[in-house]
């Protein structure tokens, strides 16, 4: 993981999100959010997540842009310009409190990158070892998430499912 | 002060993942306009996935797509598969969950025109 | 009722580019075992593919159908996927242990291969057509009685 490459990203990343916040016309905030999106995915890319990078790319600066928009212009147009915040003592020091107990809970965490940490001990080395003469598959994310965890991706097949007749429960207009 | 410094700094996702997150948090609770909402929901939901996938990181490895040229694999070359597999179930069911949360804003604005928090409390009652 | 694009440069493009995407949302499910990708991508790219037309050139004549049929074809990729997994059962094996189908010249490792290739073309199925399904729900309505009645 090199930091050369890894420290810009991070820090472009940052700067998106907190613009998609900051800024107080609705369209432009959610422009800004899919270019949060992008950079993410190229930050996963660089360390070696390649297939999560993928579907972040097109599910996250791609899709879910279209279904922010779709619900933007969906809502009266005078509603996405009006900047609505209130701020409360009470939650900024519980948020800084949850923030030092995170950093305190961190002086538990293996160091970044090493092949010894509990992580990638246990079961890991043993899908990478078998995955190719059990399943002929080179791809080990595709061969863990569809044969070794198969159950996971059934049930996040069903929760999809699930989704579209939620929302078409919701708002399924009856044409004339 | 030493153990900040050394367990932080040396682990810029960490901070990362610290910053999203309470960032996130911050604007689902405190901001009062439904969309808003919804898109701090989405800093935490990616600001999660980022510190999980940092967790599958190992030194000097490369993608988790094994070379059939030298077959006996060793596993220090490669990523761990294990978090980017759990990963790419989380981005798919969270759009799902976007997509119906889109519905139930739509649905309130068609019943009560309104989609402030405070609006819609006193057009409630 | 979604408007088509008026303008030629966005319709030109647009016949150019589908396809393109179409074709690549095809080979990244087939290629999932050998590079980057796998069903949810796919899917996800057939139906943002799907989207683009409708944005692009609108529903056209078809008075509801292609939301009719978006409606109806939400649970086969999940069929298709459980149907796998209890054919599983039926030859004597467990839930989804790929190794049981009976494929005449296969080892199980390519059993498996092919297990996993049916069930990524399942997931991508399901995926695409609750993308279209999702678009039509948010999508605004133009002619409709509430939106008149606010005054817009």
């Amino acid at each position: 993981m090199d930091l050369i490459v890894t420290l810009p990203l991070l820090m472009l990343v940052l700067l998106t999100a907190a613009g998609a916040v900051f800024v107080k016309d609705l369209i432009a905030s959610v422009l800004i959010l899919g270019a949060y999106s992008f950079f993410l995915a190229l930050l996963w890319a660089w360390q070696g997540a390649v297939d999560v990078a993928f579907t972040e790319a097109v599910v996250g600066a791609g899709l879910s842009t279209v279904f922010f928009l779709l619900t933007l212009f969906s809502v009266a147009q005078k509603e996405t310009t009006r900047r609505s915040y209130r701020f409360s003592w009470l939650l900024m020091s519980g948020l800084m409190m949850l923030g030092l107990l995170m950093v305190y809970g961190a002086q538990g965490l293996p160091p970044v990158g090493d092949p010894t940490s509990p992580p990638n001990v246990h079961i890991s080395p043993v899908y990478l070892e078998r995955s190719f003469e059990e399943t002929r598959t080179p791809n080990v994310v595709t061969s863990v998430i569809m044969d070794y965890r198969g159950f996971d991706t059934l049930i996040e097949t069903t929760v999809i499912f699930t989704a579209g007749i939620a929302t078409s429960l919701l708002l399924w207009r009856h044409k004339a | 002060m030493n153990w900040v410094l050394e367990t932080v700094l040396r682990r810029p996702n960490f901070l990362a993942f610290i910053l999203l997150f309470l960032f996130g948090l911050h604007i689902m609770v405190a901001d009062k306009h439904l969309i808003r909402k919804l898109i701090g929901m989405y800093l935490v939901q990616t600001g999660l996935m980022l510190f999980f996938i940092t967790q599958g990181v190992k030194t000097g490895s490369t993608v988790p797509i094994l070379l059939t040229s030298e077959l006996p694999v060793q596993p220090a070359a490669y990523a761990n598969p294990i978090p980017a597999a759990l990963m790419l179930t989380a981005i798919v069911v969270g759009v799902a969950t976007l997509g119906v949360a889109f519905a139930l804003v739509i649905s309130i604005y068609r019943q009560y025109q309104t989609l402030e928090e405070d609006e819609l409390v006193r057009k409630m009652q | 009722m979604i408007q088509s694009h008026d303008s030629l440069v966005v319709q030109t493009l647009g016949r150019l580019v589908i396809p393109v995407i179409q074709l690549y949302s095809v080979y990244v499910l087939f290629h999932s075992q050998f590079g980057p990708g796998g069903g949810f991508v796919g899917g996800v790219l057939f139906g943002a593919s799907m989207v683009l037309t409708l944005l692009i050139f609108g529903a056209g004549h078809a008075n509801g159908l292609i939301e009719q049929m978006a409606f109806r074809a939400d649970g086969l990729g999940l069929l298709l996927f459980l149907g796998v997994g209890t054919l599983c059962i039926f030859f004597g094996e467990l839930f989804f242990d790929y190794a049981a189908l009976q494929l005449p010249g296969f080892d199980p490792a390519s059993r498996r291969s092919f297990g996993i290739v049916v069930t990524q073309i399942g997931v991508a199925m399901d995926i695409s057509v609750v993308t279209v399904l999702i678009f039509f729900c948010l999508s605004p309505e133009l002619e409709g009685s509430w939106k008149n009645e606010l005054g817009a």
